[in-house]
């Protein structure tokens, strides 16, 4: 079980912002394609940012706590699913904002 | 380059790209720091618990803060450290909330899948029928009746 130490918080992120989808109407997994591209940008920069810092030694992990699968550059998988999680969260939350209170943020329809 | 370095550097790339090349000018929106004050909080809870029960640790000569401890948490606040975490990684979370959802504007304003867009909150109405505005706004004022609450609606 203690592999799942850093997957455990990714859930934790997830259960705290998938509610919004279906209580406020985020609408964000059903554009499921914006939601694929939105995730290019971020997750090529930081996984290149997450590359460098591990093998600089700017950070490191708990080998107990990590499920134990790698990508090339000695990057852990659960940071992958982190830079996945993230912008999603985020995304989320923008849009949880928006349906509440209609502000605009720069993707509205031209009149 | 230090963490403490490439951190500062990332927020300054990500808000000239939301700036001047995205051109989504989220900065200057109420809607994003909104979302961002949501966001940061929820940051400090989950890193505090990555941080904290030492799932992840840093070199001491790479952040502002001491290396992390062998055994224990690192300190709580104070000594270059904000809920356990280094304090770069409040830049490092800015610049990835900001890079993701600069990223969904830019998509969005391009044209991609604008539609369907939020809202209104289940509290608020039924779901957008075809009479529905195509606005980003729910309809107000359209009674749902059948429900007492929304005393939260300012």
């Amino acid at each position: 079980m203690e592999r799942f130490g850093y997957v455990g918080v990714l859930l934790f992120v997830l259960l705290g912002c998938l509610w919004l989808e279906v209580v406020l109407r985020t609408r964000v997994l059903a554009r499921a394609k914006r939601l694929a591209l939105s995730w290019v940008l971020p997750v090529t920069l930081f996984i290149a940012w997450d590359a460098y810092a591990i093998a600089a030694g700017h950070w490191w992990f708990d080998v107990d706590r990590i499920l134990g699968w790698y990508l090339p550059g000695r990057i852990p998988v659960d940071e992958l699913l982190f830079f996945l999680i993230i912008p999603l969260a985020s995304i989320l939350t923008l849009e949880a904002v928006r349906s509440v209170k209609g502000w605009r943020s720069g993707d509205e329809a031209p009149k | 380059m230090t963490y403490t370095q490439l951190a500062i550097a990332s927020v300054v790339v990500v808000v000239i790209a939301d700036l001047w090349l995205l051109r989504t000018r989220m900065v200057t929106r109420k809607v994003f720091w909104t979302s961002y004050a949501i966001v940061v909080f929820f940051q400090l809870v989950s890193n505090g618990m990555f941080t904290g029960f030492g799932i992840v640790k840093y070199d001491g000569d790479a952040i502002i803060g001491e290396t992390s401890p062998l055994q224990g948490p690192p300190p709580f606040i104070g000594a270059g450290r904000i809920a356990f975490a280094p304090i770069e990684d409040l830049l490092f979370g800015f610049s990835l909330i900001l890079l993701s959802i600069a990223g969904w504007i830019w998509l969005g304003r391009a044209g991609l899948q604008r539609t369907p867009t939020a809202g209104p909150p289940i509290w608020r109405a039924g779901p957008r029928g075809p009479r529905g505005p195509r606005g980003s706004r729910g309809p107000r004022g359209i009674d749902s009746s059948d429900r007492s609450g929304g005393a939260d609606e300012s």
